[in-house]
C-alpha cells in the first residue's frame, strides 16, 4: 500500500470526531432513561448512566395513556412475520428471475424496480379506503399483509443468486431428477444464505422502524406498535422526559442489538448493493 | 460439487415406461413454476400497489369526506383549490428547504467521511460501525430525542451556542431554524450511510490512476477532486436521487420534532410542516377530505418525479465537464 493511503493521526482525530457525533445523541439518550427527570435540564449534561432505570421502566409500563407493552408486543409480531414472509418470498422471487427462463422476464423485472420509486405516501389514503372495507382497521394485518413480499427483496435476492450460483449446479441437479421446487430448497436457499441473512436484519430493521403507515391505520390507542406508543409518550401533556427517554430507549434497543451482532454483515450488504446499483 | 452429484447412480431402469408422464410433468414444471415463484410479489403489489396508485387518482377528483354517504366527482377543482392554497405553497416551501439544506451538507459530509475511510486504518469495521450506527435507530425515538437537544431552554445546542458567545436560537417556533434542526436529524442519520456506499465504489477504482497522478505531480486535494469525485459520479448520482425521494418525503421526523396541541401542523404558525404531514393533515385528523388529501399526494409525486429529473440532468452535465483523460478510463 502506498504511502498516500495511509492514515494520519488527523485522520483518526476526524473519524473520532464523526464518530463522537454519531453515538453522543444514543448514548446520552441512554443516560437519560437512567436518571431522574432533572436531568433534562442539567447543563453540562450528565453523560454516565443513574441509577433510576428501574423506576423509570415501572412507570412506562404502569403508563395508561401509551400501552407500551402491547406495542413492543405488536413490534415483535409485525417485525418477525414480515420478516421472514419478504425473505421466504423474494428468495423464490429472486431465484426465478435469476435463473429461470420465462417469457416476459425482463418486462417483469422493469416492473419490480419501477415499483421501489414510488412513494408509500401516494398509496396511504386508498389503502386506508381498503383496510376499512376489509375491517383490518386498527389491527395488526393492515400494517403486515402489504409488505409480505417487497420489490427491494426480490431486486436484491436477484443480483445475488444471479452470481452466487452457477447455471451448472441447477443443470446437474436436474439431471438428477429434481423439480424446480426442489431445485430451489436444495440447491438455491443454501447458497442465498449469506443474502438472506441481510434482507432479513434490513426488513426487520425497516419495520420495527415504520412509523407512517401505523400511524394512518392503527387509529386505537389500545392496539399500537411501539412507535406509535412512542408518539403517545411525547404527546402527552406531562413532560416526565425520563419516562419518554426510557421509551425511546426500549424501542432502539432491539435495532442496536441486531446492530451489534450482525454488523458487519449490515455494512458488507449496504455496500455491495451500492457496487452493483 | 457437481463431481459429487454425477458420481450417483444412475435412476433404475425400472422406471423406463414413466418417463413420458414424468417428461411431460417436469415439461410444465419449467414452464409454469417460474409464474408461479414470482406471483405472491405481483399478487401483492396488484392489491396494495397498483390499485391504491390508480385509486388515489380517482379519489383525488372528488369531494371524498370520510364521513359523508357520496363523493360527488369534481374533476379537478381539489388541484385548482390546492393550487390557490396558501398552506398548500408554505408546505411546499418548507420541504424543499428542508431538503435542499439537508442534502447539499449530508453528500459533501460523506464524501468527505467516504475520503477519510477509504485509508489503511485500523479498526476497519468498527469504524465504519460507529458512522453507521445513527442508521439503525429508531426515526421516532431519534426526532423525540433531538426535540430535546434544539429545546429553548434547556437545549443542549442553545448551551453549546452559549458557550461559544452567541445567543440561544428559537429551534421550533423560527421557522428557518426549525429547517436547520431537522436537516440536522436528517443528516445525522443518513451521511453514514451515505458515506459507506460511497466507499464502496471508490474501493473500486484502481489505485494505479492515484499513482499516476501522482506522478504527474497532483497532491492529494487534486487527486479527490479530479480522479475520485468524477470516477464516483455514477454512485453520486445515485445518493443523490436516494435522498431525494427520502427527502420530499419527510414526515416521522418533523412530526416527531413538534410535540403539543397540534404537531401535525408541524409547529404554532406551520413553521415546519412538510408536504406529507400537510396530506396528513387534510386527509385524516382533523379534516378527513380524502379527495383532497389524494391531490396532494399526487402533486408530491409529481415533485418528486421532477426533482430528481433535474437531479439526473444537473449532475451529468456538471460530470461532463470532467477532462478527456478521466473519460479515456471510463
Amino acid at each position: 500500500m502506498s504511502r498516500l493511503w495511509r492514515a494520519s493521526p488527523l485522520t483518526y482525530l476526524a473519524l473520532v470526531c464523526a464518530a463522537v457525533l454519531s453515538i453522543f445523541p444514543i448514548w446520552w439518550m441512554f443516560v437519560v432513561a437512567s436518571r431522574t427527570s432533572d436531568a433534562m435540564g442539567q447543563l453540562p449534561p450528565p453523560i454516565t448512566p443513574g441509577n433510576n432505570l428501574g423506576a423509570n421502566i415501572a412507570r412506562l409500563f404502569d403508563n395508561t395513556d401509551a400501552y407500551f407493552l402491547i406495542g413492543l408486543i405488536n413490534s415483535v409480531v409485525v417485525a418477525t412475520t414480515v420478516t421472514v414472509s419478504v425473505v421466504f418470498f423474494s428468495s423464490l422471487a429472486g431465484f426465478a428471475f435469476a435463473k429461470l427462463r420465462f417469457r416476459g422476464r425482463n418486462a417483469l423485472l422493469l416492473v419490480i424496480i419501477a415499483t421501489m420509486m414510488v412513494p408509500t405516501q401516494l398509496g396511504v389514503i386508498p389503502l386506508y379506503l381498503l383496510m376499512t372495507k376489509l375491517q383490518w382497521n386498527d389491527r395488526l394485518p393492515a400494517v403486515i399483509v402489504p409488505v409480505l413480499v417487497t420489490g427491494f427483496g426480490v431486486f436484491m435476492m436477484r443480483q445475488y443468486a444471479g452470481q452466487a450460483i452457477s447455471d451448472e449446479l441447477i443443470e446437474a441437479a436436474r439431471m438428477d431428477g429434481c423439480g424446480t421446487a426442489r431445485i430451489w430448497w436444495h440447491v438455491v436457499l443454501p447458497a442465498l444464505r449469506p443474502a438472506a441473512a441481510v434482507l432479513g436484519l434490513l426488513t426487520f430493521m425497516t419495520t420495527w422502524n415504520d412509523f407512517l403507515w401505523p400511524y394512518a391505520v392503527l387509529n386505537d390507542p389500545a392496539n399500537p406498535t411501539v412507535q406509535l406508543s412512542l408518539r403517545a409518550l411525547s404527546d402527552g401533556y406531562y413532560q416526565d422526559m425520563s419516562q419518554v427517554f426510557t421509551g425511546t430507549a426500549i424501542a432502539t434497543l432491539p435495532l442496536l442489538l441486531v446492530f451489534v451482532l450482525f454488523g458487519r454483515q449490515i455494512i458488507g450488504g449496504i455496500m455491495e448493493g451500492a457496487v452493483k446499483a | 460439487m457437481t463431481v459429487q452429484l454425477d458420481a450417483r447412480p444412475p435412476a433404475a431402469p425400472a422406471a423406463g415406461h414413466q418417463r413420458l408422464s414424468s417428461g411431460r410433468l417436469s415439461r410444465l414444471d419449467t414452464r409454469l413454476s417460474p409464474y408461479l415463484y414470482i406471483a405472491p410479489f405481483f399478487l401483492l403489489f396488484a392489491v396494495f400497489g397498483v390499485y391504491p396508485l390508480a385509486y388515489t387518482f380517482w379519489v383525488s377528483l372528488h369531494d371524498w369526506d370520510l364521513l359523508g354517504t357520496d363523493h360527488p366527482f369534481v374533476g379537478a377543482e381539489n388541484y385548482t383549490r390546492l393550487l390557490a392554497d396558501v398552506d398548500f405553497w408554505h408546505a411546499l416551501v418548507n420541504t424543499l428547504g428542508i431538503f435542499v439544506i439537508s442534502t447539499v451538507p449530508q453528500l459533501l459530509a460523506a464524501l468527505w467521511l467516504a475520503n477519510l475511510l477509504n485509508r489503511g486504518l485500523r479498526g476497519r469495521t468498527g469504524w465504519r460501525m460507529a458512522v453507521l450506527v445513527p442508521n439503525v435507530t429508531s426515526t421516532a425515538a431519534v426526532a423525540i430525542v433531538f426535540g430535546v437537544l434544539f429545546g429553548r431552554e434547556f437545549g443542549m445546542v442553545n448551551w453549546l451556542l452559549d458557550l461559544v458567545g452567541m445567543d440561544a436560537i428559537e429551534w421550533k417556533s423560527n421557522r428557518v431554524a426549525s429547517w436547520v434542526a431537522i436537516s440536522a436529524m436528517v443528516d445525522w442519520r443518513w451521511t453514514g450511510y451515505n458515506a459507506l456506499i460511497l466507499l464502496a465504489a471508490m474501493q473500486a477504482i484502481p489505485r494505479d490512476l492515484y499513482e499516476a497522478a501522482a506522478i504527474d505531480g497532483a497532491n492529494r486535494a487534486r487527486q479527490f477532486w479530479s480522479v475520485t469525485v468524477p470516477l464516483l459520479k455514477p454512485t453520486i448520482i445515485f445518493c443523490t436521487i436516494i435522498a431525494t425521494i427520502g427527502g420530499l418525503q419527510l414526515f416521522t421526523e418533523p412530526r416527531m420534532f413538534h410535540s403539543g396541541t397540534n404537531p401535525i401542523r408541524g409547529g404554532p404558525l406551520r413553521e415546519s410542516q412538510t408536504l406529507t404531514m400537510y396530506m396528513f393533515e387534510n386527509a385524516f385528523a382533523p379534516h378527513y377530505n380524502f379527495g383532497y388529501g389524494s391531490a396532494v399526494a399526487w402533486l408530491l409525486f409529481a415533485l418528486i418525479a421532477l426533482v430528481a429529473a433535474v437531479n439526473v440532468l444537473v449532475l451529468r452535465r456538471l460530470g461532463g465537464g470532467a477532462g478527456p483523460r478521466k473519460g479515456a478510463t471510463r
